[in-house]
């Protein structure tokens, strides 16, 4: 069996590694033949922009080398698709080479879109590249006093980043001794601070406490940079001095001109985890339509189950288990105390309040990922 | 004649129904439906209050077995 991998992001890579660890002797005969194309040949941390951008991460503990991060067996490949060609089992990559498979999976990821707002790019930073990342952090460290405002896109990756940079900025700028003269404000899409309502429930008290304001039904539609003014889709607008800025996503663009998704997002069956009408073609992490968190943890454990399903399509004929919405997200609530968030299709997160035990657990979990893309964890 | 998206977002608790309706608002035309399947109750109640304030028109809200289905067109 042939078993291709498209993404060498975080699912691709579990996915691929843990296939490597179930099917290492059928590796090792030759029996099946385990493919991975990525567009890098190195793989970055995402989750460590945020850190990056408060200064608490530097650029070089984001990467490491993505052939370092695979198993033996696995025929790794920096070769993006250009090309999907469903019907046929095949992909075209961009050497030209043509890829052929029994199996597909594709984890190709998803992208911010500031340019669709117009104003955004310019008039405000932002922390999901590192080049962006790096450039909001020096701006953070040079301004002085004024407003803030946080002003988000939807759908977008991390859904719990637009707390987590209100309330780390707020810590930065009291460590700096300047919060007297910095007005913290927070905006977000729908009715209440936070989607997950328990996380709301406690965040919006925080933010009383903290003296951080905010708005709610607040969509972003275009940034005035002379007046220093963000409008809403709801008719509102609000003044700032610094801009940050959570940029609506879009799935990759080969998804897009390869026509697999709308926006780049493939339409796949939340348990199952295949892409709609193709049994052999299997999807996970960012590039979903489902309905859930696009954040790590997910592309984590949906790696999981479809690593153990195809291993079992190789040894049973038939898959074995059904992916069940699991997320666990990690919720920074400053520079040193954190909760959690974990749900799944069925059971709404409870949120805890937050210690600093879960802080530091964050902080180590930013070291140990490593292990966890190398299935080790 | 108005297309119609259907939005399964049963079984979200984050983004949420509404997050989901906000982002295929942006795959819809002026004028298209979209459907919003939503298991929490909540949804009769959010979804119509944000197509309110952004100025898209709410067409119904019908609860079938547990399941709320909310119509909404896409106005500008």
């Amino acid at each position: 069996m042939r078993i291709l991998i498209v993404g060498g992001g975080m699912g691709g890579t579990i996915l691929a590694n843990n296939l490597a660890r179930r099917l290492t002797a059928e590796l090792r005969s030759g029996k099946v033949r385990l493919t991975m194309l990525s567009a890098s040949e190195r793989h970055m941390y995402q989750p460590g922009l945020l850190y990056l951008a408060i200064g608490r991460m530097t650029p070089d503990e984001l990467y490491r080398d993505q052939a370092s991060l695979l198993e033996p067996g696995i025929d790794f490949h920096v070769d993006p698709a250009e090309e999907f060609r469903l019907d046929k089992n095949q992909v075209k990559a961009k050497s030209g080479k043509v890829y052929d498979y029994d199996v597909l999976a594709i984890a190709t990821g998803a992208r911010p879109t500031p340019e669709e707002i117009p104003g955004l790019a310019e008039n405000s930073e932002q922390f999901y590249t590192e080049e962006t990342a790096i450039k909001m952090f020096r701006r953070l460290r040079e301004f002085q006093g004024g407003k803030v405002v946080v002003a988000m896109g939807v759908p977008h990756k991390c859904p719990m980043a637009p707390l987590e940079i209100i309330f780390m900025m707020h810590d930065y700028f009291k460590d700096r001794g300047i919060l007297d003269k910095v007005k913290l404000h927070y905006t977000y899409p729908i009715g209440r601070v936070h989607t997950l309502e328990n996380v709301a429930k406690w965040a919006a008290p925080e933010m009383d406490r903290l003296g951080i304001s905010y708005e709610t039904m607040f969509n972003l539609k275009e940034v005035d940079g002379a007046k220093k003014i963000v409008k809403s889709e709801e008719g509102s607008e609000t003044d700032y001095d610094l801009l940050i800025s959570i940029p609506a996503h879009r799935g990759m663009e080969v998804i897009e001109k390869n026509g697999l998704g709308q926006r780049g997002w493939i339409p796949t069956h939340r348990h199952k985890l295949n892409m709609e009408g193709r049994e052999n073609v299997f999807v996970l992490g960012d590039t979903t339509n489902l309905p859930i968190s696009k954040a790590g943890s997910t592309a984590h454990f949906e790696a999981e189950v479809i690593g153990e399903n195809i291993a079992a399509l190789v040894k049973l004929g038939a898959p074995v288990r059904e992916y069940d919405g699991k997320v666990f997200c990690f919720i920074e609530a400053g520079k040193d105390r954190a909760t959690y968030a974990m749900f799944d299709y069925q059971n709404p997160p409870q949120p805890r309040a937050p210690t600093r035990a879960v802080h530091w657990f964050k902080v180590a979990y930013n070291r140990l990922y490593w292990a966890s893309a190398r299935g080790l964890l | 004649m108005a297309n119609r998206k259907t939005v399964d977002a049963r079984g979200s608790f984050c983004p949420g129904p509404l997050m989901e309706l906000i982002a295929a608002m942006k795959m819809v035309e002026v004028g298209d439906e979209i459907e919003v399947l939503s298991s929490d109750k909540g949804s009769a109640s959010e979804i119509p209050q944000w197509l309110s304030k952004a100025k898209h028109e709410h067409l119904g809200t019908e609860e079938k077995s547990g399941v709320w289905h909310v119509l909404a067109r896409r106005t500008h």
